[in-house]
């Protein structure tokens, strides 16, 4: 994880651009979807690396354009979309040398499950309900391995013995409404990884289920990537549950980074106002007084008629402290504020660092 | 999509609604002039050709097929139970009496003539004894002879009303007036031939013995239910699935309300039948729901004429009038469309309000209602109708109501309102079937008339299939106040007391199933009808018929609408074709024959 | 799945015997308390008293209720005899009576139009389930094209044109002025081919209107259907489009258009009787309208009953290709 592209727009089509060395790479990414009230610009101009072996958890609230992002990057924007109204984007993205959005669908397919994976939030309804677990898990095997049901099936029963299912082969052949919650997630990942990918997505892996089982399954995702060396992206709004799994944090504030840097760095010096709001949400164990609990207020911004200027300014309590108004009128870029560590902010350093360590910080 | 799937739903039930009273409808508006058509391309006789008289007689070749169509099966094809009129037509193709209708067009249709007898009864001074002589080589389907026996025990299953109910029974009643036999079924002797009123002295005699003369008696015998039936052949009620012919043609197959179809009784000679011409080889019948495919297949020509002879529907007619008028007749049908006046609700036990009404009535409108002068009928006059001997049909006008006041007269209505000593009018209800849209307008035609001389009627239409317990019970007939009741009446046989004694006669008013309406309880009517049973002689009894309908009428008891007419369609390929009044206008089955036969 | 099986029959052979008892009822209870005397409607124009009265005895309804009840499942099962006025008629099992117009036996009049029904019905069924599902799916997958427009306008006028209407010119159109089609019906077992002719005009009459409500039900669905998150995961497998619409999509799809064949399947065996007005087609629905018109209450008591077996039997296939489909629903 390295150099930042800040000059995204400049770029004018991904066959002009240099190809990219990294494992993942995404460059200036914009979805936008056309609506009857206007264009919905759900991510608007996001850029970032990942490396394999690495994870990368990308926060915000929900709208905030990190689910749009997953799906830009496994392209099912464009698969999928029926009808005149579809979703507009731009960008490069790069996976292990290949730009994805110039190159043919059935190729992107073809990677799609094999080199790259998903882990939805709600396993109940990302499963079909009217085939048994085996069944799924065999089709997405079978998709990209030419193999006989047999072998196939093994595989599956394999898969759910690794994710910790007991009795898979008895197991294999039940429905999803047969499974717990826990399981039922369990099995999804049995399935995103029954191709050993190397990109392994998981948008809010762990909101359906309780806490205890929360923990298991983060568990069990970073188990997995030991085990298969993949790059993982973990998509989530609650900063708890990347807080010990990414080497790496992208916080998204109206489908934009506002902050992005290593882990350790955004959670003990955070240096963007929002940051300190989700951090300030965050529910921890090691918190003594649960009251002082500080919810981001306010509602996330229309994505259609993102506020001019800084496009957190409406909800942030440090908006004047700026005292040249460009908090209103300018929309701030991503500054380097630390080593490998950005934030979009027209506060100064001096301001920030000031607000975090003596505002912010005792609270938590 | 459940909102959708309802609406579609109901849709449907509302089209089957309106299908079935399509089904029920038979005639509405309609129109065209009277302009005759003599002859055409496609070799149709022209319009009203073989109305009253005989069209192409000549024409006629042996063989082919003969093709029915139907919107309605028969009530019932046993001779015994058959009550529409097209059965008793249609049933002389397989079926034959001592004496039956003549096959002649009009009024001659009307008269009897010789059939399995060798001649017209012979009468006994008294009028009360019959005797006919059968005639040779008149047999069954299958060769065997029909004997006098066979007919008395035809005769006799008019009394078998428990297994054998819907015919007519004017045989009983004359026969055995005071119901002493017990029907063929619970016979007791050995040849089931008990009727006492009935000897057949040899197989070729038979002598009837009424109890009390009627002169009517010929024209009863010569009904459908005078056939002879074979004992071992009668298999009661499911006789009508399969009768058992004595007559030119036999069932081959008969699937009721689906189809029918008569061939050839081999059996029959054409020597022993002076009635009968016999053309075709074969005779279909096949039944529609659906009366307008019914109609189309007619002006198609994928059908001859359509069996239940009431007329095209209002689309068919239309078309028909307008391409093919050479193809259609005009006939007037017997049946008189009328409003009558139960004495038993007041204010109409007064004749003058009686007469308001009949006044005040727009009888034009009527008229359209009833759907105009083609398929509705002329302007009714009297209550004769024109094919019973002794009717003067429209020159019989004592109301002028197709004259002066033919529009209604608001003066003369006013007059007798207050004669009736309801000067500013008063309140009435109309009784009118609910299954028949044409009466439902007409009576709404006769409320708008009546409201501009200040009597307001209201509408009931009550349910028409239930008419007998509604409208034919007098004590309901009070407690609802139907001061107006809208029916219609025609001859089962062209005569005065067959079409009248129902609806006038004192001695027919009866708590259930009741027709006289009126509640006419006039001595010197039933008086002439008495007299009408021991007149003999024709010319006798014409004059009583017209004496019976002026009385009628000076009681203003009827507002008679229409002398009903249909527009028939026949075939291009029909030869021999005409009405006859024996049939109430209808064609004479019989003895239609095919000009290509195929 | 056994269980399931199992309890499915014998809620069906419950409400069978229910359907009888509710039927029997509505026919020979229900105008007795309301005052009307079936004997009198069945005699007719001449309500002779004799006749009424032999027709009580003959139906049995001087019985009591009991005893009726009784002889009538009787006669279903194991037949029955009717004496009246020295007439004897023994009528054989099934016996479901005999029409009081043409005193025919009811139970070989209803095997005789059934197939006539159950060939219009399955003939439709097969067409509207080909272009309605195919045209709904297409709608769905082109939504907002001019396509889709132009297929639910159709949609519209095919669910809101009547039968009878549809049905009439199409008659006066393809079979009076063009003749491309005999619309008389012949029966299959005389000629496949003439009734085959025969029942194109009905078939697609019939098939136009229901066509038009699946095609409507199967773009919903699709629609709602392709949103699932399923569906995403799917793709996110890396299924072929074909696959992802033709197996994942299409298998959710079949549920509620399975239940409305179901339904619908039942109902019109019951009696499509517009169409088989229209077309003249001597099917069940033909046949109960004439019944209802001249009154001919044993034939209307068969239809029912025959109908009510209809929708019985195709709610269970339903219930069972449902348990096919949904292993959900086996637990239920």
């Amino acid at each position: 994880m390295t150099e930042l592209s800040k000059s995204g727009a400049a770029v004018g089509g991904p066959t002009t651009a240099s190809p990219s060395t990294a494992f993942l790479e995404v460059r200036d990414l914009k979805v936008h979807f056309p609506t009857d009230d206007g264009l919905v610009k759900s991510v608007d101009g996001l850029s970032f690396k990942l490396e394999k072996g690495k994870t990368l958890g990308i926060v915000g609230e929900s709208g905030s354009g990190k689910s749009v992002t997953s799906l830009g990057i496994m392209g099912l924007h464009t698969a999928g979309q029926y009808g005149k109204r579809k979703a507009q984007i731009s960008g490069e993205i790069w996976l292990d040398g290949t730009e994805l959005l110039s190159a043919d669908p059935d190729h992107v397919r073809k990677l799609r499950g094999r080199h790259m994976a998903m882990i939805f939030q709600d396993p109940l309804s990302a499963l079909h309900p009217y085939y048994t677990i085996g069944q799924q898990i065999v089709e997405a095997y079978r998709i990209h391995h030419n193999v006989d049901k047999k072998t196939a099936r093994r595989r599956a029963v394999e898969m759910l013995d690794r994710v910790g299912i007991p009795q898979p082969d008895k197991r294999v052949d039940s429905y999803p409404h047969e499974f717990s919650g826990g399981m039922r997630q369990r099995a999804m990942i049995a399935m995103s990884l029954v191709n050993n990918p190397e990109l392994l997505i998981a948008d809010e892996p762990t909101t359906a289920l309780d806490v205890t089982v929360q923990a298991q399954i983060l568990d069990l995702i970073r188990d997995l990537q030991k085990e298969f060396g993949s790059a993982v992206v973990i998509i989530t709004h609650d900063l708890g549950v990347v807080a010990e799994l990414a080497d790496d944090i992208l916080v998204m504030y109206g489908g934009r980074c506002v902050e992005r840097g290593p882990a350790e760095k955004v959670f003990y010096e955070p240096r963007h106002p929002y940051t300190w709001g989700l951090l300030g949400s965050m529910p921890r164990l090691d918190r003594e007084q649960q009251e002082r609990l500080i919810p981001v207020k306010g509602s996330p911004p229309s994505l259609i008629n993102v506020p001019s200027g800084c496009a957190f300014n409406p909800r942030c309590p440090y908006a004047d402290v700026p005292k040249d108004n460009a908090t209103r009128t300018v929309r701030p870029e991503l500054t380097e504020v630390g080593s490998r560590h950005w934030a979009a902010c027209h506060m100064s350093q001096e301001q920030r660092e000031r607000i975090w360590t003596e505002e912010i910080a005792p609270k938590l | 999509m459940t909102t959708q799937r309802t609406s579609g739903r109901r849709k449907q039930a509302v089209a089957a609604a309106a299908v079935v009273a399509a089904l029920l409808t038979t005639a509405a508006c309609g129109g065209g002039d009277d302009s005759g058509d003599k002859g055409s391309k496609s070799g149709a006789a022209g319009f009203d050709a073989a109305n009253n008289k005989v069209a192409q007689a000549s024409q006629a070749k042996k063989g082919g097929t003969l093709r029915f169509g139907g919107a309605q099966d028969a009530d019932s094809w046993d001779t015994t139970r058959g009550y529409y009129g097209f059965m008793w037509d249609f049933s002389r193709y397989y079926s034959r009496q001592l004496v039956t209708n003549k096959p002649a067009p009009g009024k001659e249709g009307a008269t009897v003539t010789p059939d399995l007898a060798t001649d017209v009864a012979k009468v006994s001074d008294d009028g009360k004894t019959y005797t006919y002589t059968l005639r040779d080589g008149i047999t069954w389907e299958d060769g065997k002879p029909i004997t006098s026996k066979d007919v008395k025990y035809g005769i006799e299953r008019v009394w078998a009303q428990d297994v054998l109910s819907g015919g007519p029974t004017y045989l009983k009643e004359v026969l055995d007036p005071k119901d002493e036999y017990q029907g063929p079924y619970k016979d007791k002797s050995a040849d089931k031939l008990g009727l006492k009123a009935i000897d057949t002295p040899d197989d070729k005699t038979i002598v009837f013995h009424l109890p009390k003369a009627n002169s009517d008696f010929e024209d009863m015998l010569a009904l459908t239910s005078g056939s002879p039936v074979r004992q071992d052949k009668d298999t009661k009620s499911k006789y009508q699935l399969r009768p058992f012919s004595s007559g030119p043609y036999k069932f081959e197959s008969y699937n009721p309300n689906k189809d029918l179809t008569l061939v050839r009784n081999t059996e029959w000679k054409q020597a022993s039948d002076p009635v009968r011409k016999a053309y075709p080889d074969k005779i279909t019948v096949k039944f529609f729901t659906n009366a307008n495919e019914l109609d189309q297949r007619l002006i198609n020509g994928d059908l001859d004429l359509d069996i239940n002879q009431t007329g095209l529907s209002p689309q068919g007619r239309t078309t028909a009038l307008k391409q093919h008028k050479e193809n259609l007749d005009n006939p007037v049908s017997g049946f008189i469309r009328y409003a009558t006046f139960p004495q038993i609700v007041k204010p109409f036990d007064n004749i003058h309000c009686r007469k308001a009404v009949i006044y005040g009535a727009d009888h034009v409108s009527l008229q359209t209602a009833r759907g105009g002068p083609l398929a509705g009928g002329d302007i009714g006059t009297n209550m004769l109708p024109p094919a019973v001997p002794g009717a003067e049909g429209q020159s019989y006008d004592p109301y002028e109501l197709a004259g002066a006041n033919k529009s209604g007269s608001a003066a003369k209505a006013k007059e007798e309102l207050k004669a009736c000593g309801q000067p500013n009018g008063f309140k009435t209800t109309i009784a009118v079937r609910n299954n028949k849209p044409v009466e439902v307008a007409t009576a709404q035609s006769m409320q708008a008339s009546l409201k501009k001389v200040g009597i307001n009627a209201e509408i009931d239409q009550y349910d028409g299939s239930q008419y007998g317990g509604i409208i034919g019970s007098p004590a309901n007939v009070k407690k609802k106040g139907y001061g107006i009741i809208i029916m219609g009446w025609g001859p089962d046989f062209p005569s005065a007391q067959g079409y009248g004694a129902p609806l006038w006669d004192s001695r027919y008013i009866l708590e259930s199933g009741n027709n006289n309406f009126a509640m006419i309880d006039d001595k010197s009517v039933d008086g002439l009808f008495d007299q009408f049973s021991t007149t003999l002689d024709a010319a006798g009894k014409t004059k009583i018929a017209t004496e019976l309908n002026h009385k009628i009428m000076d009681g203003a008891y009827y507002l008679p609408f229409v002398f009903e007419k249909f527009v028939n369609w026949r075939s291009s390929n029909l030869a021999n074709v005409y009405t006859s009044d024996g049939y109430s206008g209808m064609y004479d089955f019989v003895n239609l024959g095919l000009k290509n036969p195929k | 799945m056994l269980a399931y099986l199992i309890r499915r029959l014998f809620a069906a052979a419950v409400m069978l015997v229910v359907i009888i008892l509710v039927v029997f009822g509505i026919f020979f209870l229900v105008p007795k308390w309301a005052g009307v005397d079936i004997a009198t409607s069945f005699v007719g124009k001449q309500a002779d008293p004799a006749a009424v009265e032999a027709v009580r005895v003959k139906l049995g309804l001087n019985d009591p209720i009991y005893a009726q009840v009784w002889e009538f499942f009787k006669g279903i099962f194991a037949g029955r005899t009717y004496a009246a006025g020295g007439d004897v008629t023994h009528c054989a099992a099934p016996c479901f009576g005999y029409s009081f117009r043409t005193e025919q036996a009811i139970w070989p009049v209803l095997t005789d139009r059934f197939p006539v029904t159950l060939g219009l019905a399955l003939g439709a069924a097969v067409l509207w389930l080909i272009f309605g599902v195919a045209a709904g799916v297409l709608s769905a997958l082109k939504r907002g094209s001019l396509w889709d427009r132009g297929a639910m306008v159709i949609a519209l006028s095919g669910v809101s044109l009547p039968i009878y209407f549809t049905g009439m010119i199409a008659l006066s159109v393809f079979a009076f002025s063009l003749k491309w089609f005999d619309a008389e019906y012949v029966p299959l077992s005389e000629n496949f081919g003439s009734w085959f002719g025969g029942m194109i005009l009905p078939w697609i009459t019939l098939a136009f209107l229901y066509a038009a409500m699946y095609a409507r039900i199967t773009r919903a669905t699709m629609l709602e259907i392709l949103g699932e998150d399923y569906i995403r995961t799917a793709r996110a497998k890396g299924l072929r489009e074909q696959t992802v619409i033709g197996k994942h999509a299409m298998r959710s799809t079949m549920t509620p258009i399975l239940t409305m064949l179901g339904m619908d399947l039942g109902a019109l065996i019951g009696g499509a009787v517009l169409t088989e007005s229209t077309f003249n087609l001597p099917g069940l629905g033909r046949e109960v309208l004439t019944a209802i018109k001249t009154q001919d209450l044993p034939i209307i008591l068969g239809v029912v009953l025959i109908t009510s077996l209809a929708v019985l039997i195709a709610n269970l296939v339903v219930d069972i290709l449902y348990a096919v489909i949904d292993p959900r629903v086996r637990l239920a």
